[in-house]
């Protein structure tokens, strides 16, 4: 565990010493309404981003991608051609920046890292049995310090949605710390699949018992469940890593995941961060987006800026 | 990586401005003896010259209006209908259009003309439109009566919403109408006379007549109206009851207000942030039902201040015409010196102030989102209605003080509660003193709910079934 998330879970040594006291504590959130936070969702996704908002945008957006293939049907093939996509994702235009990590299953995190020597992507490796998350503690483990052998630089991690459900979060909370010891020096990124969740009062408690727990990033979605990442959603997350840093603890990072498929909806995601948490989270180190289609939409977009032309899907990479 | 907004400003190309505008009288804009220049308050830039009414004048716009009220108000409602259905379709139309020049008149955001007042405004035409051929359930009885001539003066905080309240439910009730719009916000009533030709309403339906204070009192004091709709301030309101009294001129005022915005301990803390937000920095807090008080439950007021703090230096300020503005143009110098007046009353009597850091522009009227804290009943800003960006914070202990607090005030316009509490809100609200009360939200209309004040916030329902009663009689049996 490392030194500054050793120093969240001694901060609330009392509120995660039983499952009673823990939930006391993350039932005592404030909570929120649901309408209100939708509305302002929706407010700020009425943001005009244009001329050198949009290109500013477009560019810290491309950096903040996990360009993801999550299937059983992925092959060293088509690893490789997203580990190049990554690294070039227009080949026609050297000034387009590089995505900020591929995000693979763990039996592929080798071939990953393999493809990326030399660069400054991140290998992120899904694990604990994603997506379901349902296996024992000790398989989730092994499949975590496996995909940390292998050399992932960053985990993404499910929560156990069936405890936090059943109100046993002192076990999702425990399973988040052990986790986090067997990722080392990985970055622990805790998916939530709020879609299962279902509440926002629920997402707020889940990010209050991630951030304790030790967490270095924040996660809606698997992206194999529906709704994946809404904006209102993340707005609710990102209103915890607020209220946990003005508490005096570390900054956590974001990762809205699943559903982004257009440079709007991207741009929009950068519009809630900016004025929830301000622009010093506006940076790859502490804001994620995990998608995969969207990228070739940024690209389109990116080269219309520039030229006034829009080129279309013919002249990006599919992969 | 940087990533700051860039100008987004909306275009001004779809509106084509008259260099002067006549008086609408009779379904014809007619030329006033005198004008008076109308300009963009954020910018100062003069718009147009606008006629100024006469009694005389007024007295031709209430006669063509008594002339036309004998067929319209003949016309089976379902020919009415068809009218307003019309123009309310006109209006969606020409939603940019309209919200446009209602930003440069008014120097509102074009988002909240463009999100909030045009899609109301259309929706008050709906509403009444359908209302028409179904009075005979309006609440008065099988075939209610409408009452004649109505005389309307509206305010310059809402020119066009306002607007469709009093005219929408008068015309839906068969009666025509003299109306005159604000002094400094003409633009969009005049905008809504050509719509009024367009939609071939029968001329002398609607009548419109520009002009300040003095046309406003030869419309009360015209002997031949048979109603007067005011929304305005108090002050005026007061005059108005005064003129009409011994007349057989029915009244409906919507004047001031001093609405607390409640908060417990209990809160959604995000959203009531939000809500404090919209609830007075809205329309730059020019509205009458502004949450221009808030009751901050003691336990957690330091955690709601720093939080609204924060989210403060996130409003946009300035140009109105820019779809990312917040917070826009103080409507007129006049209005502007008021609000500092009393913001500096505010610190001459001990409260402590803080603004939100924002640049203002240079040109034009502004005044930057304001919070007074340490705020006692006793301090003028805690009484008198600012109408500007100006909010101030009391806190309380209890549920009961809570209300006594809400309610010391001279007015009753309305009143928001934050809790997550169901019987909470339920209790709060039937004791609180208000009109309008909003649970977890604040600054929401509907064409269908009632509004309007207790006390010296007036008296008379706008909008809804209720909104008709001002404007109908019980059939004589």
């Amino acid at each position: 565990m490392g030194l500054t998330s050793q120093a969240a879970a001694s901060t609330f040594a009392d509120e995660t010493r039983t499952n009673a006291s823990l939930t006391k504590f993350l039932h005592g959130l404030p909570g929120v309404d649901q309408v209100g936070a939708d509305e302002r969702a929706a407010m700020l996704s009425t943001r005009s981003i244009k001329t050198s908002a949009k290109a500013e945008g477009i560019d810290l957006a491309i950096s903040m991608i996990d360009l993801t293939t999550l299937e059983g049907m992925d092959t060293a093939g088509k690893i490789k051609t997203l580990c190049a996509k990554a690294q070039r994702p227009d080949p026609f235009d050297p000034t387009t920046p590089s995505v900020a990590a591929v995000c693979v299953y763990g039996d592929k995190v080798a071939q990953a890292k393999s493809y990326l020597t030399g660069t400054s992507i991140q290998v992120a490796a899904v694990a604990t049995a994603f997506p379901s998350g349902r296996a024992s503690r000790a398989v989730k483990l092994l499949d975590t310090s496996d995909a940390v052998a292998q050399g992932a630089d960053e985990i993404d991690m499910v929560i156990d949605r069936g405890a936090f459900l059943e109100g046993r979060y002192l076990d999702v909370f425990e399973e988040i710390q052990e986790v986090k010891v067997a990722c080392k020096s990985a970055h622990l990124k805790v998916i939530f699949e709020t879609g299962e969740l279902r509440t926002y009062d629920n997402v707020r408690r889940a990010s209050w018992l991630a951030m304790i727990a030790g967490a270095d990033f924040i996660k809606t979605s698997t992206g194999k469940v529906a709704p994946a990442a809404t904006l209102p959603v993340t707005l609710v997350m990102l209103q915890a890593i607020r209220d946990f840093h003005n508490a005096g603890q570390r900054k956590i990072g974001m990762k809205p995941a699943g559903g982004i498929r257009t440079t709007k909806d991207a741009l929009r995601y950068l519009v809630l961060v900016k004025e929830t948490l301000g622009d010093a989270w506006l940076t790859p180190d502490l804001f994620r987006l995990g998608a995969s289609s969207v990228l070739n939409d940024l690209l389109m977009q990116r080269k219309k800026l520039q030229t006034g032309a829009y080129s279309g899907p013919d002249y990006v990479t599919v992969d | 990586m940087s990533f700051e907004y860039a100008p987004a400003p909306e275009s001004t190309s779809i509106v084509k401005l008259k260099p002067t505008y006549g008086l609408f009288i009779n379904g014809v804009f007619v030329d006033g003896e005198k004008n008076f220049s109308t300009i963009n308050p954020a910018t100062e830039a003069h718009l147009a010259h606008i006629a100024e009414a006469s009694e005389a004048d007024v007295d031709r716009a209430v006669r063509a209006a008594r002339v036309a009220f004998g067929s319209w108000s003949k016309m089976r409602g379902s020919d009415r209908a068809k009218y307003l259905y019309r123009i309310a379709r006109i209006i969606q139309e020409r939603s940019r259009e309209l919200a446009v020049l209602e930003s440069m008149n008014n120097g509102k955001p074009i988002r909240e003309s463009r999100d909030v007042d045009l899609p109301l405004v259309a929706a008050h035409f709906f509403h009444y439109a359908g209302w028409a051929d179904k009075l005979d359930y309006a609440g008065l009885g099988e075939n209610p009566q409408p009452l004649g001539v109505a005389g309307q003066i509206i305010p310059w905080n809402f020119p066009l919403l306002m607007l469709a309240w009093k005219i929408a439910p008068a015309l839906a009730a068969g009666n025509t109408v003299v109306l005159k719009p604000a002094e400094t916000t003409p633009l969009t009533a005049l905008l809504f006379a050509e719509i009024c030709q367009q939609a071939d309403l029968p001329a002398g339906v609607v009548n419109i007549v520009t002009g300040a204070g003095e046309t406003g009192r030869a419309l009360v004091n015209h002997p031949d109206i048979n109603k007067v709709a005011f929304t305005g301030s108090t002050e005026v309101g007061r005059y108005i009851a005064q003129a009409v009294a011994g007349t057989n001129k029915k009244v409906t005022l919507e004047l001031g207000g001093k609405a607390a915005n409640i908060v417990f301990d209990d809160a959604a803390i995000d959203q009531a942030i939000e809500g404090i937000v919209n609830g007075i920095f809205f329309n730059q807090g020019h509205v009458c039902c502004a949450g221009s008080r808030l009751l901050v439950q003691e336990s957690i007021a330091e955690t709601v201040l720093g939080l609204l703090y924060e989210r403060m230096k996130n409003l946009r300020v300035g140009d109105p015409m820019d779809k990312n503005t917040d917070v826009g143009a103080i409507n007129s110098a006049a209005q502007l010196a008021k609000i500092r007046e009393l913001s500096d009353a505010g610190e001459a009597e001990g409260a402590d102030r803080w603004s939100a850091p924002c640049t203002l522009p240079e040109k034009g009227f502004w005044f930057p989102p304001t919070v007074f804290t340490n705020v006692s009943q006793v301090h003028r800003i805690a009484r008198e209605e600012v109408f500007g960006p100006v909010l101030s914070v009391l806190t309380f202990r209890t549920p009961d003080e809570a209300v006594e607090k809400a309610n010391n005030s001279p007015y009753g316009l309305s009143a928001g509660i934050w809790t997550e509490k169901g019987s909470r809100i339920l209790e709060m609200s039937s004791r609180l003193r208000a009109g309008v009360i909003w649970a977890n939200t604040f600054n929401k209309f509907d064409a269908t709910s009632p509004f309007g004040g207790y006390k010296e916030s007036g008296y008379g329902r706008e909008g809804g079934r209720q909104g008709l009663e001002p404007y109908l009689k019980a059939a004589s049996k």
